[in-house]
C-alpha cells in the first residue's frame, strides 16, 4: 500500500516539563528528533518521563520550557482537536471503550471527522481484516467479550483508522502473555514498515526495544541517557544499558544465541 | 370493618390519593433530574464548586419537612398551599442522590479510557455525551432510584400542604386511630416505593456497561408485566373516577382551608356544603398542618378556615394567655383585621378548650373532680401530651406552674393517640379536646379548670376580607350558636370513632338542623 510522502516529523527542543505540586522536573531539557518512517522506543523504568514524553506530543501535556514540534509547528500553536485527530494513539488494553462495540470503536475517529456511514463501515472492515480479525466475527462485538490480544489488535486498528502519519504507542503489548506478545509485536512491525509508519513506543520491555526499535532512547530521571541502534545499543558500554542487557541474560540465557535482534531481521521484509 | 372492607368501599379514593402520589414524585424526580444531572456534570468540570454545591444539597435534605414547607408557604411563585409547594420541596429533597452520583459516576470513568477519548481528539462535550455519560450512566441511575425512594416517603408528608397523595390516608388514619387508613396509606406507599425501586433497579441494569447483554430474568419479567397491568388498571380506574368526580364550576369560587384534625375538617365542610347549596364553587384544601391555613390566608391562597378565638390570641398574636371569653373575642377581632385584613366571624357556639383527662375508675375511686384536687397525685402518674400543648404559650408550662403539677414522666406525643395511650393505661393524665367525641365512649373524665388557666377558645371562622360576599355573610350568620359542644362531640365521634364519612355527617347534620 502506499503512503503519501509526508514530512512529518516530530522534534524536542530543550523541552522541560514539571508539575507546580514537585519540585523535581519530569523531563529537563530534552532533545530529540523523530525521522519520518522511523520507529523510535523510549525505554526507561517506570517514572522516568517516557510516557510524559509521549504525552508531550499529542498535547495532552504542554512543555514548561522549550518547544514540541509536530510538523515543523509547535505544539502550542496546533489546535489540540486537530493535532489529536492526526495522531494515532494506543495504550494498554487499547484503552477501548467498553460500552462501544469493535465496529463503533474502530470507527471512531473517521466519525470524529464526519465520513459518511458506508465509508467508515468498509474502512473497519479492511482495518480488522488488516489486524487479523475476521470483521463479520468481531464487528458487532463488546470489547470484553474479546481476549487481550484481540483487543489490542483493535487498539491499533482504531489508531490506524484515519490513517495518520505519527502513531504513539504506551506499553501497547504491556499486558499480554509472552507468546501472544511476540507474535503481535512481529506483526505490528511487519504492519507499520509495511505502511511507512513513524512510530514512537513507550516501553519498559528491552526485548521489546530492541526487536522493534530503529533508534532506542533509554531515559532515565526526565533525561535521555543514550541514544542509539539495537546494534549500538547491545554493543553500548553505558552502565544503565549493560544493566538491561544483564536482565535479557538472565531472563534468556538458554537462547543466547537465538538474540532478539536476530528475530527481527527474519520479520522485516 | 376488616381491612378487605375498607378497600373495597374505598378503592376510589385510594386510587386517586396514589395517583396523586405518583405524579408528584415523576414530577419533583423529572426536574431534579433536568437540575441535578448538569448541575452535577458542571461540578465534575469545576472542582472548586464540587463541595460548596454538595454541603448546600446536604443541608437541604436535613431541613425537616414539615419546616421546609413552613418556608415555602408565604413565597411567592414557588409557595403558597397545594401541589407546587410540595414539588419545590421534593425536587430540593431529590437533588443531593442525583447530583451526588452524577459527579461520582463521570469521575469514576476508567482514566484510561477518558484519555484514549481526549487523545483520538474528541472534543470536550464529546467525550462527556459519547463517553463519560454513556458509563456514568448506571451510577446516576442509582441516584435518581435513591432520590425517587426518599421521594415516595417525603411525598407522604405533602398532604400537610394541601398536595394530596398517600399522606392522606395516614395523617387521617393517626387521627381517627383508625388502622385501615393507616394500613392503607402505608402499605400502598410502601408498594409504591417498592415497585419504583424494582422499575429503576431494572433501567440500572440495563445501563451498567456489564449489563448490555445481560437478558431479564423470567421472575423479573413476571414482575414487569404486573406491574404494568396493575399501572394500566389502575390509571383507567383512576381517570374514570375522576371524571365523575369534576362536577359543575362556577364563575365564584372561594377556597376554603381546615387545620389536620378532625373537628377543623367538619366545621370546613359544614361551611363549604352551606356554600355549595348556594350555588358558590368551593374549593377544599382541608388538612393542612400546624399555622398553614393561616399563612394560606395571609397569602391569599384560601378564603376561610375554622378556627378557636384562643389560639388565634395566644399562638398568633402572642398575647399572655386570659380568661374572659368576650375580650379575647373582642381583641382577636380588632387586632386581625387592623394586622392582617382578615375578619372573624361570630362564635359558632361551642369551646374547644384543652379537657384535662382521666380514667374514669381512677377519678371516682381518688373521688376526682378538679385539677386541684389531682395535683397531688401527679408524681405517681405519666402524662401524655401532644407536641402542640408542649410548646404553646398557654400550653404545659404554665399549666404545671398553675396547679404545681410534678408528673413521674412526660410523654410527648401525638394528641391522637394520647386517648387510647390513657384509656389503655400507657399514661395516667393527658391534655384532650373538650369536644373530643371518644370521652364518653371510653370512660374519660374531664377533670375541671379550679384555677381557669386555660383560656377560652370559642369556635369561629377565620374569612379573608375581600372574600366576602352576600352568600357567605348568609353562611356565617346562620352558624352563629348553631353548633353546642355536645353536638360538636357527636359529630366527631360520628367521624372518628363511627369512621363515618365527612361529608354524609355533616350533610345529614344540616338537614336535621335545617341550615
Amino acid at each position: 500500500m502506499a503512503t503519501p510522502v509526508d514530512n512529518l516529523l516530530v522534534e524536542f527542543r530543550n523541552v522541560s516539563y514539571s508539575v507546580p505540586a514537585n519540585s523535581n522536573p519530569i523531563i529537563s531539557n530534552l532533545n530529540l528528533t523523530v525521522h519520518e518512517g522511523e520507529t523510535l522506543v523510549l525505554l526507561g523504568e517506570s517514572g522516568c518521563g517516557k510516557t510524559t514524553t509521549l504525552k508531550l506530543v499529542n498535547k495532552l501535556y504542554l512543555p514548561t520550557a522549550g518547544d514540541v514540534l509536530v510538523k515543523n509547528k509547535p505544539t502550542t500553536e496546533w489546535d489540540s482537536i486537530a493535532l489529536r485527530r492526526s495522531i494515532g494513539y494506543v495504550i494498554q488494553e487499547g484503552g477501548l471503550f467498553p460500552h462501544f462495540t469493535i465496529a463503533r470503536n474502530v470507527g471512531l475517529v473517521p466519525s470524529l471527522f464526519k465520513w459518511d456511514e458506508q465509508r467508515i463501515r468498509s474502512r473497519v472492515s479492511e482495518l480488522l481484516t488488516m489486524v487479523g480479525l475476521e470483521p463479520s466475527r468481531f464487528a458487532e462485538r463488546y470489547p470484553r467479550e474479546l481476549s487481550g490480544g484481540q483487543r489490542q489488535r483493535i487498539g491499533v486498528a482504531r489508531a490506524l483508522a484515519a490513517d495518520p502519519a505519527l502513531l504513539l504507542l504506551d506499553e501497547p503489548f504491556g499486558a499480554l502473555d509472552p507468546l501472544t506478545r511476540l507474535s503481535l509485536q512481529k506483526e505490528f512491525a511487519q504492519l507499520t514498515k509495511k505502511l511507512g509508519k513513524t512510530v514512537i513506543l513507550v516501553t519498559h520491555d528491552v526485548r521489546e526495544a530492541l526487536l522493534l526499535g530503529d533508534r532506542i532512547a533509554l531515559m532515565h530521571a526526565g533525561e535521555i541517557v543514550v541514544l542509539e541502534t539495537p546494534q549500538g545499543f547491545v554493543s553500548s558500554q553505558n552502565e544503565k544499558v549493560k544493566a538491561y542487557m544483564d536482565t535479557l541474560e538472565v531472563a534468556g540465557s538458554r537462547d543466547r544465541e537465538n538474540q532478539p535482534t536476530l528475530d527481527r531481521e527474519e520479520e522485516t521484509i | 370493618m376488616n381491612f378487605w372492607q375498607f378497600l373495597q368501599q374505598n378503592w376510589p379514593e385510594l386510587l386517586t390519593l396514589i395517583r396523586q402520589h405518583i405524579v408528584l414524585v415523576l414530577a419533583s424526580i423529572a426536574i431534579a433530574v433536568v437540575i441535578g444531572v448538569p448541575t452535577g456534570i458542571a461540578l465534575t468540570r469545576y472542582a472548586s464548586l464540587r463541595s460548596p454545591i454538595l454541603g448546600l444539597a446536604n443541608i437541604m435534605q436535613t431541613i425537616p419537612s414539615l419546616a421546609l414547607f413552613g418556608f415555602l408557604i408565604p413565597i411567592p411563585f414557588i409557595g403558597g398551599i397545594g401541589a407546587r409547594t410540595a414539588l419545590v420541596a421534593l425536587v430540593l429533597y431529590s437533588l443531593l442522590p442525583i447530583i451526588r452520583n452524577t459527579v461520582t459516576g463521570v469521575l469514576a470513568v476508567d482514566p484510561n479510557v477518558r484519555e484514549a477519548a481526549i487523545a483520538m481528539g474528541m472534543r470536550d462535550g464529546q467525550v462527556l455525551r459519547q463517553v463519560e455519560l454513556p458509563l456514568a450512566m448506571g451510577v446516576i441511575v442509582t441516584g435518581i432510584r435513591v432520590a425517587t425512594v426518599i421521594a415516595v416517603g417525603v411525598t407522604t408528608i405533602a398532604a400537610a400542604v394541601g398536595a394530596g397523595g398517600l399522606g392522606v390516608y395516614i395523617f387521617r388514619g393517626l387521627r381517627q386511630y383508625d388502622n385501615n387508613l393507616l394500613l392503607a396509606g402505608a402499605l400502598a406507599a410502601a408498594l409504591l416505593a417498592l415497585v419504583a425501586d424494582f422499575l429503576l433497579g431494572l433501567l440500572e441494569q440495563k445501563l451498567s456497561v456489564d449489563g448490555k447483554t445481560q437478558k431479564l430474568s423470567m421472575v423479573q419479567k413476571l414482575l414487569l408485566g404486573i406491574i404494568a397491568i396493575t399501572i394500566a388498571l389502575g390509571a383507567v380506574a383512576s381517570l374514570k373516577n375522576r371524571t365523575s368526580q369534576s362536577g359543575a364550576s362556577g364563575e365564584r369560587r372561594i377556597v376554603i382551608a381546615s387545620k389536620d384534625f378532625t373537628e377543623s375538617i367538619i366545621l370546613a365542610e359544614i361551611a363549604a356544603q352551606l356554600l355549595e347549596a348556594r350555588g358558590v364553587s368551593v374549593e377544599r384544601q382541608f388538612e393542612l398542618g400546624g399555622n398553614l391555613p393561616h399563612e394560606a390566608l395571609l397569602s391569599g391562597k384560601a378564603d376561610l378556615y375554622p378556627e378557636y378565638t384562643g389560639t388565634c390570641y395566644a399562638a398568633i398574636l402572642h398575647h399572655q394567655p386570659v380568661s374572659d371569653p368576650r375580650r379575647v373575642y373582642d381583641q382577636v377581632k380588632q387586632e386581625y383585621a387592623i394586622n392582617f385584613n382578615l375578619d372573624i366571624s361570630q362564635p359558632l357556639g361551642f369551646e374547644n378548650t384543652f379537657a384535662i383527662l382521666v380514667r374514669g375508675e381512677d377519678a371516682r375511686r381518688l373521688k376526682l373532680k378538679t385539677i386541684s384536687e389531682a395535683a397531688p397525685q401527679t408524681p405517681k402518674w405519666r402524662a401524655g401530651l401532644g407536641q402542640d400543648f408542649m410548646s404553646r404559650p398557654d400550653g404545659f408550662p404554665g399549666f404545671s406552674k398553675t396547679y404545681g403539677l410534678k408528673f413521674s414522666e412526660v410523654r410527648e406525643m401525638d394528641l391522637s393517640l394520647t386517648y387510647i395511650a390513657l384509656s389503655s393505661k400507657q399514661v395516667d393524665l393527658i391534655a384532650g379536646n373538650s369536644t373530643e367525641g371518644r370521652i364518653a365512649k371510653l370512660d374519660l373524665v374531664q377533670l375541671e379548670d379550679d384555677r381557669h388557666y386555660f383560656p377560652p377558645y370559642e369556635a369561629v371562622y377565620v374569612v379573608r376580607k375581600n372574600a366576602i360576599s352576600p352568600d357567605l355573610n348568609e353562611v356565617l350568620s346562620k352558624l352563629v350558636n348553631a353548633i353546642s359542644t355536645e353536638q360538636m362531640r357527636e359529630l366527631n365521634y360520628d367521624v372518628d370513632g363511627n369512621k363515618r364519612d365527612v361529608k354524609e355527617v355533616v350533610r345529614e347534620w344540616i338537614t336535621k338542623n335545617g341550615k
